[in-house]
């Protein structure tokens, strides 16, 4: 028999290590998320790091929402209802790549994570004959 | 009588992106991936279908959490690729087959789903990175795009088996349109990958195996896991799965597995690339 799903105290499915972006992060969240997508475009992106306070004011981010911000802390982000889709553009601005997001969030060091990523490594290909090499 | 002429998987990473705008094809790092188009190209060369129906999803570039579809088909005359958050835009357009688009969306209302229509429509590196590395060059693009967006952002997303099904809608669609157009059908994302979290940098191997091992054959094995089973095996993007469900599901034909292509790691993702034939099945 397949183990029973562990559930969370809110009766929600519990997953380790994992936030399941749902109405309750997409209602808390929606300022930081509003924020993100507007940095679509370059004008909004330079607005920012113009003026970080002022940018998040326009977009009504919560205490905890900006505290996050200012921290550059990745998991108080996606605490306070960040949706990674969307933080990945402001990461993309203070010149975080998503290896750099996944040492941040995980405690390790970039050179770790990547060699994390590594222990995984391989490579299975599989082509039929009519698209081989020789075809 | 139009025809489905097979279907293309792969993994739709934005620093594919990147590879190709810095022309990294046959840096080491990327090598391995990008050879699992050779096939690809030798077999699109062979068939040169008119248009590809592409169910992906989109990662807010042209939805936001404000108004957010399940199922959204795109019945455009164009679609654009835009600057996403980190500067890259692809130049060329995608030129869409707008008739064609509002058939696929009468038969699948008929059909009983109800999916946004889009008349204007952004197509983010979901379907840009798909379309550069099956036509690379710089080229304008002549096969036909028709978008089909799936949530995987917001839970709760579809189910696998709803999106199975409205795949196979969608080949019913495509199969009773008038014109006499060859089609391909693309899922775009995956495999296992997890970007945020403590988790974050989550592979499944196995997971990943057991969804390459029985996409032709057998699809409906990977309708036994609910979408929270596969975020849990897959990680919170591996869930993308769910577009190669649906574009599997479009194949209703006798199904082959032409190619197939993993490499672990792309950036933080396992990728894939995998090319199915879609014969017509021959009845007595």
């Amino acid at each position: 028999m397949p183990p029973i799903p562990e559930q969370s105290s809110a009766g929600k499915r519990a997953i380790p290590g994992t936030l399941v972006f749902d109405g309750d992060a997409a209602q808390s969240g929606y300022a930081i998320n509003a924020m993100c997508y507007s940095f679509n475009h370059a004008h909004n992106r330079e607005a920012f790091v113009a003026d970080e306070e002022g940018y998040m004011d326009r977009f009504n981010l919560t205490e905890e929402q900006r505290q996050a911000v200012r921290n550059r802390d990745v998991l108080a982000m996606l605490d306070a209802g960040g949706n990674v889709y969307y933080l990945a553009k402001l990461a993309g601005i203070l010149g975080l790549g998503v290896q750099d997001l996944g040492a941040l969030q995980t405690g390790m060091s970039l050179e770790d994570f990547k060699a994390a990523l590594l222990s995984h490594g391989m490579t299975e290909t599989r082509v039929a004959e009519e698209l081989g090499e020789a075809a | 009588m139009s025809r489905i002429c097979g279907g293309i998987f792969t993994s739709h990473v934005p620093g594919i992106g990147n590879a190709i705008a810095k022309g990294l094809q046959q840096d080491p790092y990327w090598k391995p991936f990008f050879d699992g188009f050779i096939p690809v190209h030798k077999w699109l060369a062979e068939e040169k279908p008119d248009v590809a129906v592409v169910f992906y999803n989109d990662h807010g570039l042209n939805f936001f959490l404000d108004k957010m579809p399940t199922f959204a088909i795109g019945a455009a005359p164009e679609y654009k690729h835009e600057d996403e958050g980190w500067g890259i835009a692809f130049q060329r357009p995608y030129p869409g087959h707008a008739d064609f688009s509002w058939h696929i969306i009468e038969q699948v209302v008929a059909s009983e789903f109800d999916p946004v229509t889009c008349q204007s429509m952004l197509v983010d590196h979901a379907v840009a990175v798909p379309y550069e590395l099956c036509w690379p060059g710089e080229e304008a693009f002549t096969t036909k795009l028709i978008p089909i967006a799936i949530n995987t952002v917001q839970h709760p997303l579809p189910s696998p088996k709803r999106c199975y099904e409205l795949g196979r809608a969608v080949g019913r669609a495509i199969e009773s349109w008038g014109g006499d157009e060859k089609v391909v059908v693309f899922g775009t994302g995956g495999l296992s990958h997890q970007l945020e979290g403590e988790r974050a940098g989550h592979i499944n191997v196995d997971y990943d195996k057991f969804c390459l091992r029985n996409l032709a054959p057998d699809p409906e094995a990977l309708l036994q896991h609910d979408t929270l089973d596969i975020v849990e095996l897959a990680g919170s993007q591996g869930v993308e799965i769910l577009n190669w469900i649906a574009a599997r599901g479009a194949l209703r034909g006798s199904v082959r597995e032409l190619a197939s292509n993993y490499h672990v790691p792309i950036s933080n993702t396992a990728a894939a690339t995998v090319l199915l034939e879609n014969s017509e099945t021959v009845h007595a």
